[in-house]
């Protein structure tokens, strides 16, 4: 299937990437020739087929409901902000949100 | 003695028990090698005051005859392993500076065991790409040439391309690498060394930057078979902190190395006999079809008739879950951050456009697009269906063999630049080991010859879940009957 310029635009806000209005037809064109290739699955049976999330064929693992210690722990905000391009006082900086 | 750089990881940790040799020796060696050899670009970070640091520390142990099964051998660590303040980029823009405040379970695993880290090895951005040319941080350059005499720069393949070229670089003893959709045979094939990639679930992802959640897994590259082994004994076992980490023992990979395969059914799929691929390649997967006859294993045609569709299927799977995963990279929490934007939107947008390369942005919008509503069941769904089917075709193959022999890659190391225009041309070389990763089996690839041109190939091996012993087996058959394939001269060090 064959994905317009419009398209492009569209996905493009939903996963909040910018991209430049001279971008969007070139993108359109290697996006559905990526499509294209991928429409041949539509040539497998499916029917009655179960969908396979993942390889591992066990449910997910229960912990005891306690604080973890050690790099997952909490009590440790100047580790957690580190890497951050604006913090003040453990508080990520982010523009004005609500008006 | 020859230089420690010389030896593989099984006899430099032999000679560092005997004392032999020195951790800071074999430490210093790699290390002056690794600074003649930036013509080869493996390297995104060099640790050298960390790496002479942990030497000293192993040299210490073993001079009281203490250590681990690692101590004091100096490993490459591919830049998705995060490593507790040591910059962990994942070969994008986005994580330049990044400075992780933990460790990842297989790394924190190899210094628990002694191993010394010399740095980290380049990649494809995000692990995104088959030939260490989306890396932010440039191309990774195949130690490798043809003998043709035009000096071509090749691919290292990808996206582990730094782990390949700086272990068969002698950069390093061996190296970590991550394997996707083939992001570990690949290179290995291209570059004559050997890497292994481990059952879905036998190495914890805890502390690996996510690319794909249900195909990622972490495994070796080293220059024999022995020596993977020896590695992935380091590097695997149980992690609560990955909820898709397997509680069970972690068998001694090594000791089944040079274990006879006598009376192991081998199965050959049809189906890996592509249109349009190089005589060299059949001739080669022939060969090894002969090896382990010779040796005593039985040969049986078989048939995977959902081979032609794993790629496609890939390509909906990863990208589906890369768009997800990749959604933490705001510019809030850690990260490049735009410095131009007027609103939080903008922020996300500038921050994102700005921080990933044009592969990762391909396969964002590919995943976005395919999980965007009115088209989820269409793609995203389909493509689960058929992951099912190509699983239980070989849940059904697995029944019969006890091994799948294939070719690792569809053709030798090509030159940078050759492939980078067509994305769909660059994903086919994922052909042969990307069912490995859709079904969670273990496959290694093992290195079999040389073309015409003098570049290495080499065979895949793929293998029951959890039974990689017997995949270490057929590996070592193979590499045994093949025998040396010789080294690539060190040119780059003019």
């Amino acid at each position: 299937m064959s994905v317009d310029k419009e398209t492009v635009r569209k996905v493009a806000r939903l996963a909040r990437i910018a991209v430049p209005e001279d971008r969007l037809q070139p993108l359109a064109g290697e996006l559905s020739g990526i499509l294209n290739w991928i429409e041949q699955l539509n040539e497998v049976d499916v029917e009655g087929v179960d969908a396979m999330a993942s390889t591992v064929d066990v449910g997910l693992p229960m912990r005891p409901d306690t604080t973890a210690t050690g790099p997952t722990g909490g009590g440790q905000p100047d580790r957690v902000v580190s890497n951050a391009p604006k913090t003040e006082d453990h508080f990520f900086v982010v523009p004005k949100v609500v008006e | 003695m020859s230089s420690a750089v010389d030896l593989s990881l099984a006899e430099l940790r032999d000679a560092l028990k005997a004392k032999k040799v020195s951790s800071r020796e074999a430490t210093d060696a790699y290390l002056a090698r690794i600074d003649k050899a930036g013509a080869l670009n493996a390297y995104v970070t060099v640790t050298a005051e960390k790496a002479r640091a942990m030497a000293d520390a192993s040299d210490a142990k073993l001079a009281k005859g203490e250590g681990g099964p690692l101590e004091g051998a100096p490993l490459g660590i591919k830049d998705l392993f995060c490593t507790e303040g040591v910059q962990s980029t994942a070969g994008s823009r986005m994580l330049k500076g990044f400075l992780p405040p933990y460790e990842s379970t297989v790394t924190s695993q190899l210094w628990r065991d002694g191993a010394v880290m010399l740095g980290k090895l380049n990649m494809d951005e995000f692990a995104m790409g088959s030939s260490n040319e989306t890396s932010y941080f440039g191309n990774v350059v195949n130690p490798w040439r043809r003998t043709d005499g035009g000096n071509a720069d090749l691919t290292p393949g990808g996206s582990s391309g730094g782990s390949s070229a700086a272990t068969a670089a002698r950069l390093c003893a061996a190296a970590t690498g991550t394997d996707t959709g083939g992001s570990i045979r690949q290179p290995a094939s291209v570059t004559g060394t050997v890497g292994v990639k481990p059952t879905y679930g036998r190495c914890s992802r805890w502390g690996i930057v996510a690319f794909a959640s249900s195909l990622d897994q972490a495994g070796p590259i080293a220059r024999d078979v022995r020596d993977c082994a020896i590695m992935l004994k380091s590097m695997a076992g149980h992690d609560p902190k990955d909820s898709t980490s397997i509680d069970r023992p972690v068998p001694d990979y090594e000791a089944a190395v040079g274990a006879s395969v006598k009376g192991l059914k081998i199965g050959v799929p049809r189906e890996y006999r592509l249109d349009g691929m190089p005589s060299e390649i059949e001739e080669l997967w022939a060969k090894g079809v002969d090896w382990l006859r010779d040796a005593g294993c039985e040969i049986l045609d078989i048939s995977l008739p959902l081979t032609k569709y794993a790629l496609p299927v890939y390509y909906i799977v990863a990208p589906a879950e890369a768009s997800s995963n990749l959604a933490r990279y705001d510019g809030v929490r850690y990260g490049h951050r735009a410095s131009e934007f007027k609103d939080i939107k903008s922020l996300y947008e500038n921050t994102r456009a700005e921080g990933f390369g044009d592969e990762v942005k391909r396969r964002i919008l590919i995943g976005t697009y395919v999980l965007s509503a009115g088209y989820y069941d269409a793609y995203y769904l389909r493509a689960q269906k058929v992951r099912k089917r190509i699983f239980d075709e070989f849940v059904d193959a697995f029944t019969k063999v006890d091994l799948i022999l294939t070719p690792s890659t569809p053709s030798a190391a090509f030159g940078l630049g050759e492939k980078s225009d067509d994305p769909v041309q660059m994903y086919l070389n994922d052909v042969f080991t990307v069912t490995g990763n859709l079904a969670g089996l273990p496959g290694g690839s093992v290195p079999a010859g040389l073309d015409g041109q003098g570049l290495p190939l080499g065979l895949q091996l793929l293998a029951r879940p959890f039974d990689e012993e017997t995949l270490f087996k057929g590996m070592a058959a193979i590499e045994k009957a093949a025998g040396p394939q010789g080294r690539p001269t060190d040119w780059w060090t003019s």
